[in-house]
């Protein structure tokens, strides 16, 4: 998944000398909380509402408070800005977003600014990853960790004429073992939970604390 | 005063997938007989359903999902071509008859609305209705056609009246809140099990409608072992609240029952006593609000046995003016059905008091699920505050 397929290219901007009380109010009319600073066509900062916030305390008396809402951009600005190329890889933005501590990065092309992208942009794609945007539900087993495991389970799903929507594989505290993470276009899962169980791998769950399984019932 | 009407057919029993699937109604054969086994049935009451028009159909719809579904059964169709549309999987396997059975489901609680919005009912209930997982393009969760949008969106239609649907299913009622999530006119509360895990996945909090509809979609959802105490608070506080803010001219409620401790497809671990409960306090609201107008349907309960005849005789009973406290079952419904059932029947109406086991981490579940309840109730408050001057 590459930066292009998912930054905004239609970008909201200030420039160097726009006052703080004129990008407040671009961020609220646009809905957004972080603004490129353009000068000319070169990208030379970032304002976020965090930092316009901090540099308008609300413990000054309101004429210091109007002094300072005029002051331009610029002097609170982040520059240079951490910026990623449209052709990176999303995990590789979303490091450089939570190394830095950062909840959007400019996309530059060269030195032209062709997007933004933002931490709920990546959240966004994330439940994408995690299948929630099909009705579906979540299986999850403890297999053995070798060649071909996945396939074995998957195969348990085909075998039932059920569709998977997404798959993870997490680390397992237990030497040896991961965990397989499913989510699964199916409401039923007593048959597959049995045949998986059946097969030797181990669900997690689903699991009932309503004591005995009925069986099918007719 | 009006008459109350069951909606009811034998050929609602050939809606069956297949042997071994959870989706079983024999559960109406088995409700009817306790309802009888109960005197509380005047076989006057009974209506025929009738079969949903295409034209009806496609309000909720498209046009060539119901041409497949009418097609499935014929042999003619790949499985790719029937997987597109959700059908040939192991929720959703084609059986012979499909569309006309289906048909005839949504036709029923069509003619459930009917009766009410005519007058000529004061309530009505559809048990074999409540498909509400079915997409406007999709079979889906066991749901081929969605009875309930149909319904709703035949009332809109004819009458243009204002509809609270609510559903009490374990799973989200997906289908129908899609359906109208952007009609301001229909509201949609759910409460079911969080969908972290269970499907459909959906019924978040924040999924709140769009466009003219913002804020008439209302979720609740709950944690996985929820037991009656935190289930009924969160019912109690949000429904009539709900109620009273929209101002609805008609309720139609789902009463899927499988949010039970018994239930084998959700984790859920309520008891009877919700399913008493929760008809008494919509019966109520309905004469309160809505000049009795009260169309319901049935929906999820995987436990044919001994959750789904007992939380249906709780519901007619209630409907008909007839309410059932703690009672013995008669002995004559035991005699008739033990010998098929793989459990042993329940002796009586409701649960005894210490017939589950408390579940671990209550007070965890409790505290979240209130926290949960108190940010519906902040959404449930913006609903028509733009008219309140
Ligand atoms: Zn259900
Ligand atoms: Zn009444």
């Amino acid at each position: 998944m590459l930066v292009e397929e998912i930054m905004h290219s239609k970008i909201y901007s200030v420039t160097p000398c726009t006052s703080i009380q004129e990008a407040l109010k671009q961020m609220k009319k646009h809905h957004v909380r972080h603004l490129p600073v353009i000068d000319g066509d070169q990208l030379v900062g970032l304002v976020t509402d965090r930092d316009l916030r901090s540099a308008s305390p609300s413990t000054l008396a309101p004429k210091e408070l109007q002094e300072l809402l005029k002051r331009p951009v610029s002097e609170i600005m982040v520059a240079p800005a951490i910026t990623v190329h449209p052709l990176d890889f999303l995990e590789d933005a979303a490091r450089l977003l939570y190394e830095n501590r950062i909840g959007c990065l400019p996309v530059l092309k060269g030195d032209r600014l062709v997007g933004i992208l933002t931490e709920t942009d990546i959240l966004h794609r994330l439940m994408e990853i995690f299948g929630v945007n099909h009705p579906s539900q979540h299986v999850e087993v403890e297999v053995e960790d070798q060649i071909g495991i996945l396939a074995q389970v998957a195969n348990i799903f085909s075998d039932h004429r059920v569709n998977i929507n997404s798959v993870l594989v997490e680390g397992n505290p237990a030497k040896g073992k991961i965990n397989l993470v499913f989510r699964v276009q199916a409401k039923d899962l007593s048959k597959i939970v049995r045949d998986i169980n059946r097969a030797g791998h181990r669900v997690l769950w689903p699991q009932h604390l309503s004591g005995p399984n009925q069986g099918e019932m007719t | 005063m009006n008459p109350v009407r069951l909606i009811y057919s034998e050929d609602f029993l050939h809606y069956r997938f297949n042997d071994s699937h959870p989706f079983n109604n024999k559960r109406l054969k088995l409700t009817l007989d306790l309802i009888r086994s109960f005197h509380l049935l005047d076989e006057n009451a009974i209506l025929a359903p009738r079969l949903a028009t295409d034209q009806e159909l496609t309000r909720v719809h498209d046009r060539d999902y119901i041409a497949m579904v009418k097609e499935a059964d014929s042999g003619q169709v790949s499985c790719n071509q029937l997987q597109k549309y959700g059908l040939d999987t192991q929720d959703n396997p084609v059986f012979p008859g499909m569309h006309t059975t289906s048909a005839l489901i949504a036709g029923g609680t069509l003619a459930a609305a009917e009766e009410v919005m005519s007058g000529r009912a004061e309530h009505t209930l559809n048990l074999s209705g409540g498909l509400h997982h079915a997409l406007r393009g999709k079979a889906s969760g066991f749901c081929i056609y969605n009875d309930a949008s149909v319904a709703i969106a035949h009332i809109r239609e004819k009458y243009g009246a204002r509809v609270l649907y609510i559903d009490t299913d374990a799973h989200h009622g997906d289908g129908v809140q899609w359906s109208f999530y952007g009609d301001p006119d229909v509201l949609t509360l759910s409460i079911h099990e969080t969908g972290r895990y269970l499907f459909p996945g959906t019924g978040n909090l924040y999924e709140r409608g769009h466009d003219h509809g913002l804020g008439t979609s209302i979720n609740i959802p709950l944690d996985a072992f929820t037991e009656d105490a935190s289930w009924l608070d969160a019912f109690r506080k949000t429904v009539p609240r709900t109620v009273d803010r929209f101002r609805p001219d008609v309720i139609l409620s789902q009463h899927g029952c499988d949010a039970h401790h018994y239930d084998p497809l959700t984790h859920l671990s309520t008891t009877m006593k919700i399913y008493r409960e929760v008809p008494q306090i919509i019966h109520e609201l309905a004469h309160k609000y809505c000049n009795g107008r009260w169309i319901a349907v049935g929906g999820g309960g995987y436990d044919i046995w001994r959750v789904v005849p007992r939380a249906w005789t709780y519901l007619w009973a209630e409907m008909t003016g007839q309410p059932l406290a703690e009672e013995r079952i008669p002995q004559t419904w035991i005699d008739q059905w033990q010998t098929f059932s793989p459990v042993s029947l329940p002796k009586t109406l409701h649960d005894p008091e210490g017939s589950f086991q408390p579940i671990p981490r209550r007070s965890e579940i409790t505290q979240k699920n209130q926290l949960t309840v108190q940010q519906a109730l902040r959404l449930i408050d913006l609903v028509n505050s733009h008219i309140d001057g």
